[in-house]
């Protein structure tokens, strides 16, 4: 008698459902699923703007105050098309970048040197470590009235803004990198033959270094907030300047135009951030 | 094949009435060791037991030299300790292996940390990572390996630098029961029976299966409370001599002792 010949993996049957099949329907089902989130979360985008362009229209809201989503529109297509009052619109969003980027730079660094200094010598962090905790109970955008009044309305008070901002923030996360380098892989490599010196390059720096990249996002973050923040205090280009401006002269879809471009320029750093942070830990687990 | 241990050259590891006192950051004073005196042949596979905080791992940072005693002398290869010896190597408990490094370059690690060239220590590395059984595994990340692989590349990364003492502090106690058998079976084949291994675990039968003589040690102040020689046959495989019926009754004996110690710790 000839046994039945066993039924493969994609055909096997249980209760009338081959694998194949149930597989087929799930993923059906997951592709109905995501295109149901796809069409409520433009449904949710049309209802919110249509909703606010009629209260608008029909002066349920007055639009002097709030404005409208026409209004807004066509507030940057002038913007890109004759220039704002201080010139090209691009030109702005250049030079707030210019600044957001050289202040996390200098920042970034600083709070690195700082944290792995301090971080390796006991003694030296007992002694800053008060004066550091009451610099930073200070909301540091107030700071900024200081660089405007020291440095100008140039970039340099809008970078040093910036600086200051990551630089707590950077600082902080070196520091507990520096301290948290596990006691047992300095051991290990201790044992394996490292000098003190190369426990440093390859214990020490790499701990910190993953602990300063996890801190990436929010310190760049930060660093927008100074550059912006200080433009709002006195300058003479960039988004905030753009912003506060319309705020002077009472131009609300102005106001929304320039934080819907700083907006842009924010997710679009944000994605670059992502990607680079994607590269440089990939050895980390997947939690964090 | 295993070799005898060599009694008549100097003994590989020797404790001479150490005594370790410890003074913990807020103040207080605490003696780890007193008057601990024992001596590992070299070639010899040790295992030290004794209740959890007894200092078994005090011993072992005294013999890197990580950690100095207050009184008495300890010497390796009948030289007194004298800052870190290039032929001791550790095996942690925790995982030491650097996570920012591919399974390679960790384990390549110890031979460019000691000044070999870059073409040497890959070869090496490689030739490790097969014997540990990690041949396709060179390029990924120890957070994507299972337990036991992390602990098959940690000792790569320390037989790599052909240690002639290795010492272990309970590296297989992370471990699930499955993956712990099978390791404690890698390292009597990676060992070989040359070298010297000073092994701490708070396991007996580990410490039966795998070692030479077991030490089992007082509580704290911890002091060496009895030598037991095991004459079980080598090679041995693990899994299978906790049934030899010499084994269970070394067991008997060492237990006995042991559980005295553990009622007072």
């Amino acid at each position: 008698m000839t046994s039945p010949a066993k039924p493969s993996h994609a055909t096997a049957t249980l209760d009338g459902k081959s694998l194949a099949e149930v597989e087929r329907l799930a993923q059906r089902r997951i592709r109905q699923r995501h295109a149901l989130v796809i069409t409520l979360r433009i449904l949710v985008l049309v209802v919110a703007l249509g909703g606010w362009e009629l209260a608008g229209r029909n002066k349920w809201i007055d639009p002097f105050f709030f404005s409208m989503p026409s209004l807004i529109f066509l507030q940057i297509v002038d913007w890109f098309q004759n220039g704002t009052s201080q010139g090209p619109l691009l030109l702005q969003v250049w030079v707030t970048l210019e600044e957001t980027i050289l202040g996390f730079l200098i920042g970034a660094v600083a709070g690195v040197v700082c944290g792995i200094v301090l971080g390796r010598n006991k003694l030296l962090s007992d002694v800053f470590s008060l004066y550091i905790k009451i610099a930073n109970s200070i909301p540091r955008v107030v700071l900024g009235s200081v660089f405007v009044i020291a440095l100008g309305l140039g970039m340099a008070s809008k970078v040093a803004l910036a600086v200051v901002m990551v630089f707590f923030v950077v600082f902080a996360n070196a520091f507990q990198g520096v301290r948290e380098a596990d006691r047992y892989m300095i051991a290990n490599a201790q044992i394996l033959g490292a000098s003190r010196r190369q426990v440093t390059t390859s214990v020490v720096i790499p701990s910190a270094l993953s602990w300063i990249l996890a801190s990436l996002h929010v310190s760049f973050g930060f660093a927008l907030v100074g550059a912006v923040v200080g433009e709002f205090l006195g300058s003479k280009q960039g988004i905030g300047l753009l912003i506060s401006t319309a705020q002077g002269a009472f131009n609300a879809s102005g106001v929304f135009a320039a934080m819907i471009v700083l907006a842009v320029v924010a997710l679009a750093m944000d994605y670059l951030l992502t990607a680079l942070e994607k590269r440089l830990l990939k050895w980390r687990p997947a939690a964090f | 094949m295993k070799q005898t241990p060599n009694l008549n050259a100097a003994p590989a590891i020797e404790f001479r009435s150490v005594s370790c006192r410890f003074v913990s950051p807020d103040g207080k004073a605490t003696i780890a060791l007193r008057d601990f005196s024992m001596s590992v042949a070299q070639g010899e596979f040790v295992a030290i037991v004794g209740p959890t905080g007894c200092g078994k791992s005090t011993t072992l940072s005294m013999i890197t030299g990580l950690l100095k005693p207050t009184s008495g002398d300890v010497r390796v290869m009948g030289e007194p300790v004298d800052g870190i010896d290039p032929r001791i190597g550790f095996v942690f408990q925790a995982d030491a292996v650097f996570p920012w490094r591919s399974v390679l370059d960790n384990v390549a690690a110890g031979p460019l940390f000691r000044g070999r060239s870059k073409s040497a220590a890959y070869d090496e590395a490689n030739e490790w990572l097969r014997r540990v059984g990690l041949a396709n595994f060179g390029k990924h990340y120890p957070h994507q390996l299972s337990g036991g692989m992390r602990k098959r590349v940690a000792l790569a990364q320390t037989f790599i630098n052909k240690p002639e003492i290795l010492l272990m502090d309970e590296p297989f106690s992370a471990l699930d029961m499955q993956t712990r058998t099978l390791m404690q079976d890698e390292l009597l084949q990676l060992w070989g029976g040359t070298g010297s291994v000073v092994f701490v675990t708070h396991d007996l039968e580990e410490a039966i299966a795998l070692a030479d003589s077991v030490f089992v040690l007082t509580a704290r102040p911890a002091t060496l409370k009895k030598v037991y020689e095991i004459d079980l046959p080598r090679p041995r495989v693990t899994s299978e001599i906790r049934y030899h019926p010499r084994f269970v009754e070394i067991s008997r004996d060492i237990w006995h002792d042991l559980r005295e110690e553990v009622q007072i710790a």
